[in-house]
């Protein structure tokens, strides 16, 4: 490898030296961020450290330093490799409650020269150094059957409160306009009817944008610079007209990037995956310039092809340069005029684009419910097409494997044992669950354990665990290769370019353990640790969460509108980026704020997450979940919770279990997170 | 108990009734009304009391639909349940669908054998350049790709694509409201819009799915759409999205596009305004000519309509600097209220935009679906385009280049050839060639048999060393009928000019080509 260091750290002796270079790195990066740096400061540094500082708790650094040895070991199977790691625990758990040990690491350690400092400043805010080799986790199914996720549902109060928010906003917003419409004439031009031409938005539907969007649209398209990697860089805007328009203040500021899609950490710009790209740049130019049906096929997206085809587990592969066109081009290719698709009801836009496109009659399901899609399967094979009752020619199910918004994973094992007896062709959307998803990052099948060749077609994203650009479409090979001459993405749409393939190629390769073996199951696993330690805290802090437990998308019901904007400054001003959402992209109640957890992030990132969260959850009461979903205490009280003694089906639906509402003190989320996140979530 | 008991209690029990009905407010009018009908029209009370058992029936019976007789019944209304799932379970055992796609046809299986595969090589600079390395080993000339000024081997664009890459990596790993619009993408949209002289711009991450967005985004149900007949496949689908209502115009008759709009303008003269669109290309993917903008920018003023002008081919390539058919026909790129080009043709980077007033691209960003659902462009290809936005700034000269190329390889193809034309403008330096009328006439050519001889030709131009393809077309909508399918384009070969060859490899792949179209052409008959 031409870079010398990698930021994985697979062994145990090499893990101690990255652990340090991180602090002077957050120092370095403090300095750098130039806004409300002050005040944020002890957010940057939360980490077991600043919580044993605190105070609150009695015990000495070096009880919790014991307590946390016991806990990080007994998750470990093999003894052996415990005890060799256990310098490498000793020592940074020392290094973390300490402040005033400096010293017997320095007579070891060589500061490292700013230029170096820098650089591995630069990697870390890419990607973050692995904490301590127990923060893995295997993403797998663990039950035989579907787990159904519990939705816990607020107080009432918080429902009518968010519907009575709802309404002041409205009426505000209309008497703002009828006092607008009279006083300032000129901002409403362009909703009435001019020199003889319709207005371009009507007035009615330009409402909600105008009056309830515009007011917290500072919460989105904030701009960004450089990687999106474990942080993003965020271009600090003002607006002095009501976020009408912004101005660039010229300053940036550095904050832990919980919002972008980047499962498995490759937004990098450098490591194995940079340096093939920029060879690929190098060799084949920024592009092909010209349709895959003409001559815009290269050898690499030959190669590419084979890679994702033997990646997901089918025959054959295509590549697209743009996901969202990917399934606009798709559907009217399979399915026309006397076929039915049947969609999920919160499938992705661009399904629904397409479904519209191909001609076919289109019935929707509710979310994921089994009894429901079967209800509908037998209704509408046994009345056929409406009004001539001939029989459909083909019944195409869509699905996703992963909701971006809900995080709920489709439940796969329900599906196929329907397609069995109803015999449609089942298309499953991986756009988000590829590579978050499994033991291998194989997506929904490998998470359960399906063989692949039960889903007809598989399609999904290259955007976001690969961190490139474009999508798939998976499947038989008499199946891709009539897609080839049938596809409009094939024939009109511009192919990927050589520098995407090659970051896709470089991502599957290193994912598979081809390049720089290692890494790629680090990454998965990491990712999956991650995303169950963050749900696993935000449920015990008393939040509502919805998904499933393996799911790297974690949103946190905030139902009030007005709790949107609110957790997300609160959140910018502890310097982490949060996606919040509300009406239309989810139900009007249900306004949430969504955490894309990544490989990149490190337990003590999550750890200031919560620590924030905890701190909002406070201040604008969004502690309200009952209990039911999960975040129970341990069964008996000061005795850690034991592998083996809680049985699966108790924590899971606790519906005989009085559920009491979960709000532990953070500090105890943290200290038996890790440990608590390998058994069953309860 | 006896029966004079029941006697006492029946009499008791009916006293009380009586009481108690009594107490009821109103009863008293009520027994003096039935009394005093019963006495004047026995029958009119009876009939009451029918009435009344009839509407407490009609209360009481079973709701049932109006709309949907279903020929199954899948509620346990009729018969009984089991009979029911019994029925249902044998008409699902009883349905086989079709196969998920029909086997190709011998046509398209050839067509994916003989695809060709341009190999990544050291020695060009870049693969797709002029002259491309193929999997089989041979070098070929590219006159394929639409690689008009050559910027693909251009190192200073490289150099800035490697820059961006350590900047910013490859994807932006969101959609461009969370998270994904970097500050590249800002420059790239104010770079293109100072460029064609529009006040605002938002770039898309697929060219192809640019105008499939940006119709709906505007145009809804109710609205008017009217259409060029050769209009390409991606404003068909836009506009399919869009559910409005739309007229189609003769391939640019200007006559009968005046006659379209009086004729819409005459209809809704009475009803209430709705917003009405012009569609058209700058240059005509499936024909090749390029469009009379001024007499149209006259029309759309004169009957209120906006334009929806699609320079996908236009854009970089038109014009005495590339700023597309506005600056060829000297229009203000602001009196097009919808400027849709793309960034992945001539500008050999990726991306589609769309320029027009604030207004305009402010309401995409939010209702656009291409840009709102889906991930932003990759940094890396947003400073390309930008970069080759300013060389081709710069230097205007090879835009006089290729089109001194184009002139040199239609004085090969054109009049020579006694067996095609050329459909495609002076200045368009993607030259579509369609097999003559009179020819296909003669020969009663259908598609499909002109398809086949067309890709002959590209396989035989192919075998002297230069590589060029015909235009590909969508096969009609699946099991659609021939009235849905509507306008089809003819077949043709295409040839795209380059700067990166010399005016004499021009000319000899311009022979090479009329050879190949005489040898096949001749074989056949």
């Amino acid at each position: 490898m031409p870079r010398p260091t990698n930021p994985f750290a697979s062994t145990s002796p090499s893990s101690t030296t990255p652990s340090l270079p991180v602090k002077n790195e957050k120092g370095s990066s403090r300095r750098q961020s130039t806004s409300k740096a002050n005040k944020i400061v002890q957010f940057f540094s939360t980490s077991p450290k600043s919580k044993s500082l605190d105070g609150s708790l009695s015990a000495t650094s070096a009880l919790l330093a014991a307590a946390q040895q016991q806990a990080l070991i007994s998750p470990s199977p093999q003894i052996s490799s415990a005890s060799l790691s256990l310098p490498t625990i000793s020592l940074s758990t020392a290094t973390a409650d300490n402040l005033a040990m400096d010293t017997p690491p320095t007579t070891l350690f060589q500061p490292p020269s700013p230029a170096e400092a820098r650089r591995i400043a630069k990697q870390h805010a890419q990607f973050g150094p692995l904490g301590h080799q127990s923060h893995r986790y295997v993403s797998k199914c663990m039950d035989d059957d579907f787990p159904e996720p519990v939705m816990d549902e607020p107080p009432y109060y918080y429902l009518l409160t968010t519907y009575i928010s709802y309404l002041i906003l409205i009426i505000f917003g209309h008497v703002r306009d009828f006092f607008g419409k009279r006083f300032r004439e000129e901002n409403y031009r362009h909703l009435k009817a001019r020199n003889g031409y319709a207005p371009l938005n009507s007035d009615f539907d330009n409402f909600y944008v105008r009056r309830l969007k515009m007011r917290i649209n500072d919460c989105f398209s904030r701009p960004v610079t450089g990687v999106p990697g474990r942080y993003i860089t965020l271009i600090d805007r003002q607006s002095d007209d009501h976020n009408l328009h912004f101005q660039l203040t010229g300053t940036t500021t550095e904050t832990l990037n919980m919002s972008s899609y980047n499962y498995l950490g490759f937004a990098q710009s450098e490591g194995p995956c940079a340096d093939a790209v920029e060879e690929a740049v190098r060799k084949y130019g920024m592009s092909t310039c010209s349709p895959r049906g003409d001559v815009g096929t290269s050898d690499l997206h030959v190669e590419v092809e084979e890679l994702v085809a033997r990646f997901v587990g089918k025959p054959s592969a295509m590549v697209f340069s743009m996901g969202f066109g990917t399934n606009a081009t798709a559907f009217p290719a399979l399915v026309g005029k006397g076929c039915l698709i049947i969609s999920d009801e919160l499938n992705h836009a661009s399904i629904r684009f397409g479904a519209r496109l191909s001609g076919a009659m289109i019935e929707m399901f509710k979310h994921n419910d089994m009894k429901d899609l079967e209800r509908l399967l037998r209704e509408v094979i046994s009345q056929g097409q409406p009004r001539t009752h001939r029989p459909w020619r083909k019944i195409l199910v869509v699905v996703e494997g992963l909701y971006s918004m809900e995080g709920t994973m489709c439940n796969l094992p329900g599906i196929l044992a329907l397609k069995k007896k109803y015999k449609f062709n089942l298309f499953v959307d991986e756009a988000h669950s590829i590579g978050a998803l499994g033991p291998k990052g194989r997506g929904v099948c490998n998470y359960f354990g399906v063989d692949t060749a039960e889903v007809d077609i598989l399609m999904g994203t290259l955007t976001k665990s690969f961190g490139a650009n474009g999508g798939y479409i998976a499947g038989d090979k008499a199946v891709i290769d009539k897609l080839r001459v049938t596809n409009a993405g094939t024939i009109y749409a511009e192919s990927p370019t050589p520098p995407v393939l090659m970051q896709i190629s470089t991502a599957l390769r290193i994912i598979t353990g081809e390049v720089v073996p290692g890494q790629g199951e680090e990454r998965l696993q990491r990712l999956a640790f991650n995303s169950r330690y963050l749900r696993l805290g935000l449920k015990r802090l008393g939040f509502i969460v919805y998904g499933h437990d393996d799911s790297p998308i974690i949103p946190l019901l905030l139902y009030n509108p007005a709790k949107m904007p609110a957790f997300s400054h609160e959140m910018l001003r502890r310097k982490i980026s949060v996606v919040v959402v509300g009406y239309p992209a989810t139900p009007l109640v249900s306004s949430r704020a969504r955490f894309c957890v990544s490989a990149a992030h490190t337990k003590d990132d999550l750890d200031r997450l919560l620590v924030g969260c905890d701190e909002i959850g406070n201040v604008l009461q969004l502690k309200f979940s009952s209990g039911v979903a999960g975040g129970a205490e341990p069964l008996s009280e000061g005795v850690p919770m034991e592998k083996g003694k809680t049985p699966n089906n108790e924590g899971r639906n606790g519906a005989n279990i009085p559920a009491r509402p979960p709000r532990w003190a953070i500090h105890d989320v943290l200290n038996s997170g890790v440990q608590d996140v390998k058994s069953p979530l309860r | 108990m006896d029966i004079h008991d029941a006697h006492e209690y029946l009499l008791r029990f009916l006293n009380e009734l009586s009481i108690h009905f009594q107490r009821v407010p109103g009863s008293a009018i009520f027994l003096r009304y039935v009394k005093a009908s019963y006495q004047n029209d026995p029958v009119r009370s009876a009939v009451e009391l029918f009435l009344l058992l009839f509407f407490v029936r009609y209360l009481l019976a079973p709701k049932y639909s109006t709309q949907k007789q279903n020929y199954v019944q899948l509620s346990d209304e009729v018969g009984s349940v089991k009979t029911t799932i019994r029925e249902i379970d044998e008409l699902v055992e009883d349905w086989t669908p079709e196969p998920l796609v029909s086997p190709q046809t011998a046509f398209e299986e050839a067509e994916n054998e003989k695809h060709p595969v341009i190999v990544g090589s050291d020695n060009f600079g870049s693969p797709t350049g002029p002259k491309s390395k193929l999997n089989n080993g041979r070098t070929v000339m590219n006159l394929a790709s639409y690689n008009f000024y050559n910027f693909l081997a251009n190192e200073m664009i490289k150099e800035k694509a490697i820059q961006t890459l350590r900047t910013y990596g490859v994807g932006p790993c969101g959609p461009p409201g969370f998270y994904g619009t970097q500050d590249v993408h800002v420059k790239t949209e104010a770079d293109i819009a100072a460029f064609l002289g529009a006040p605002a711009c938002i770039v898309y991450a697929q060219a192809f799915s640019t105008i499939s967005s940006v119709i709906p985004a505007f145009s809804k149900r109710g609205d008017i759409i009217v259409a060029d007949r050769a209009v390409n496949y991606a404003i068909r689908k836009g506009i399919q999205i869009s559910r409005s209502t739309v007229r189609w115009y003769e391939h640019n008759d200007m006559e009968d596009l005046e006659r379209v709009l009086a004729k819409i303008t005459k209809e809704q003269a009475k009803k209430p305004l709705t917003r009405r669109f012009i569609v058209a290309e700058g240059i005509f993917e499936n024909v090749g000519d390029v469009v009379d903008l001024p007499k149209i920018i006259e029309l759309k003023l004169r009957y209120k309509f906006r334009l929806i002008l699609d320079e996908t081919w236009s854009f970089g390539v038109l014009g005495r600097s590339g700023r597309g058919v506005t600056e060829q026909q000297n229009v203000d790129a602001s009196e097009v209220d919808f400027l849709v080009g793309s960034l992945a043709g001539p500008l050999c980077a990726g991306g589609g935009f769309c320029a027009g007033s604030d207004e305009i691209v402010e309401h995409q960003r939010i209702s656009a679906s291409a840009y709102t659902y889906s991930a932003a462009l990759p940094a890396m290809l947003a400073t390309t385009a930008s970069e080759s936005l300013s060389l081709l700034q710069s230097n205007p000269d090879i835009i006089t280049q290729l089109r001194e190329n184009a002139k040199a390889m239609r004085a090969q193809l054109d009049p020579r050839s006694d067996w095609v034309i050329c459909t495609s403008a002076a200045e368009n330096p993607i030259m579509l060639l369609v097999l003559k009328p009179e020819i296909i006439a003669s020969r009663e050519l259908s598609t499909g048999e002109q398809d086949r001889l067309l890709q002959d030709i590209v396989d035989e131009t192919l075998a002297n060393g230069v590589l060029i393809t015909r235009v590909k077309h969508m096969p009609p909508p699946l099991h659609a009928t021939p009235k849905e399918i509507g306008w089809q384009l003819q077949p043709a070969l295409k040839v795209c000019i380059t700067t990166g060859l010399s005016r004499k490899e021009i000319e000899k792949a311009g022979i090479t080509i009329r050879h190949a179209i005489t040898k096949v052409m001749t074989r056949k008959r």
